[in-house]
């Protein structure tokens, strides 16, 4: 990627290294000690430990102003305490889109500063349609793109888990759009891996038709998704509607989150997909974050919901 | 107990590599992680870094001033629509679009030849058509909404 100000130094990773090394370290004698500690709920926890916990967190749309919710960051700053107290450190945060609302300097900014308060090793982000209002994208790959191929996709193991982070808010005509280049990277990169391999799709636009009319859902999906037929379990987890939804077709899993900022209408309830204002006092039930955790030996992903209230 | 001391400092060490505040023992993350470019995307957390910066609490919003009233030939978005959805106007004339709704719109034309920024609620744009022809555009956030400008002769 061009000019990524914030590419991890050699030093930063060493510490990287040093902290997930000391950390693997601790957690095969952590039963033990924490059962002294805390008490025998947490031991037992620790017990039934799965092998990858993460968190979700989408739509914070930095920069709104509007009835909807008057104070948007504040919402965004009550969703990473959430993440922050949960109980453990999640293995990474990922922000699946429309982190601004305009894709201005100042809200990227605002929103990278916030980010920074989380309590995990590493955020991870994907492109909303507002990251990408009027450069392709530039401006967001400016300041998350670091380590990113194409126009910002890339993919990472983690825990026997393949992790593919995709773009499909660019050069869109009606829905989503991976685009050939991308479909491509798709391919080759899971080509290598065996069909046993569980595998965890992240995008903004849901990549299942939601509902069209409304743009929810990615034209050539269904070529990205017969690259990844041959897997045992694929879950593919989207932001950009602004609820909770899930759906499966075959062996592929959809999970919509909501978002930190405001509630969108259902599939197709009034004209439009625009912001809902909900009666004082209730908007935090309709916002929130997600808990995904992952198990060896199990197909499917575990995830909880939790509201911001 | 020799080995709960040893593994005390191992916790403590920990502490002193993460540079943060200590998570309960036990509930740190245990997964490492592997790219296939090479690089790591994305950012590391608070858990990888030195120290939490303060979070600056600074507003954001670039709401674009309305400029000027229309004078010219003017199209008004309403509830995510184009009102006229079809606009038919003289070579020469400037097109003022105005976003009546709270969310953000932009006007794209499909054949590349405008882009407005992103126009927040009562943000305005205009551009001047010097050509005849069939300029369809959209809104590149919501790209259901399509609308046609008509320039004639």
């Amino acid at each position: 990627m061009t000019d990524a100000p914030h590419t991890m130094s050699r030093r930063q990773l060493i510490r990287h290294s040093a902290w997930f090394g000391a950390a693997v370290g601790l957690a095969v004698v952590g039963g033990e000690v924490i059962s002294h500690v805390a008490g025998t709920a947490e031991a037992a926890r620790v017990q039934g430990r799965p092998t990858l916990r993460f968190a979700q967190v989408s739509d914070s749309h930095i920069g709104f102003s509007g009835k909807a919710n008057p104070n948007v960051a504040g919402s965004f700053d009550r969703a990473i305490d959430r993440i922050n107290s949960l109980g453990y450190v999640p293995d990474f945060v990922i922000h699946t889109g429309d982190l601004t609302h305009l894709s201005t300097p100042e809200q990227f900014d605002q929103v990278k500063q916030m980010l920074t308060g989380l309590r995990t090793s590493h955020v991870f982000t994907v492109p909303g349609e507002h990251d990408s209002v009027d450069d392709a994208g530039q401006k967001y790959r400016s300041v998350f793109g670091a380590g990113t191929r194409g126009d910002g996709w890339y993919s990472f193991d983690i825990a026997g888990v393949h992790v593919i982070a995709l773009v499909n808010t660019l050069n869109l005509k009606k829905l989503g759009h991976l685009g050939t280049e991308q479909l491509d990277f798709i391919a080759k990169d899971v080509a290598p891996l065996p069909s046993d391999t569980s595998i965890i799709v992240f995008s903004h636009i849901p990549l299942f038709a939601m509902y069209p009319d409304w743009g929810w859902g990615t034209e050539d999906a269904a070529q990205a998704l017969s690259h990844l037929r041959r897997f045992s379990s694929v879950t593919c987890l989207n932001g950009h509607v602004h609820q909770v939804f899930s759906k499966t077709e075959g062996n592929v899993t959809f999970y919509s989150a909501t978002t930190t900022a405001y509630p969108l209408p259902h599939p197709g309830d009034g004209p439009a997909p625009k912001p809902v204002t909900l009666p004082a006092g209730k908007l935090h039930d309709a916002l929130g974050v997600r808990e995904v955790s992952y198990t060896r030996g199990q197909s499917d992903l575990a995830l909880k919901e939790r509201t911001l209230q | 107990m020799p080995e709960r001391v040893v593994l005390l400092a191992a916790a403590l060490a920990v502490v002193v590599l993460a540079g943060c505040s200590s998570p309960p023992s036990g509930t740190s993350p245990s997964a490492t992680l592997a790219t296939v470019s090479g690089a790591t995307p994305g950012m590391p957390g608070m858990s990888g870094m030195p120290s939490m910066p303060n979070v600056p609490a600074g507003t954001s919003a670039s709401v674009t001033a309305p400029a000027a009233p229309a004078t010219g030939d003017a199209v008004s978005i309403d509830n995510f629509a184009f009102v006229p959805a079809t606009l038919t106007v003289r070579v020469g004339s400037t097109v003022t679009w105005t976003n009546h709704d709270e969310e953000p719109h932009t006007i794209a034309a499909s054949d590349g030849s405008f882009h407005s920024p992103g126009m927040g609620s009562q943000a305005t744009y205009s551009h001047t058509f010097p050509t005849a022809g069939k300029f369809d555009y959209i809104c590149s956030i919501h790209p259901f909404m399509h609308a046609t400008v008509v320039v004639t002769q």
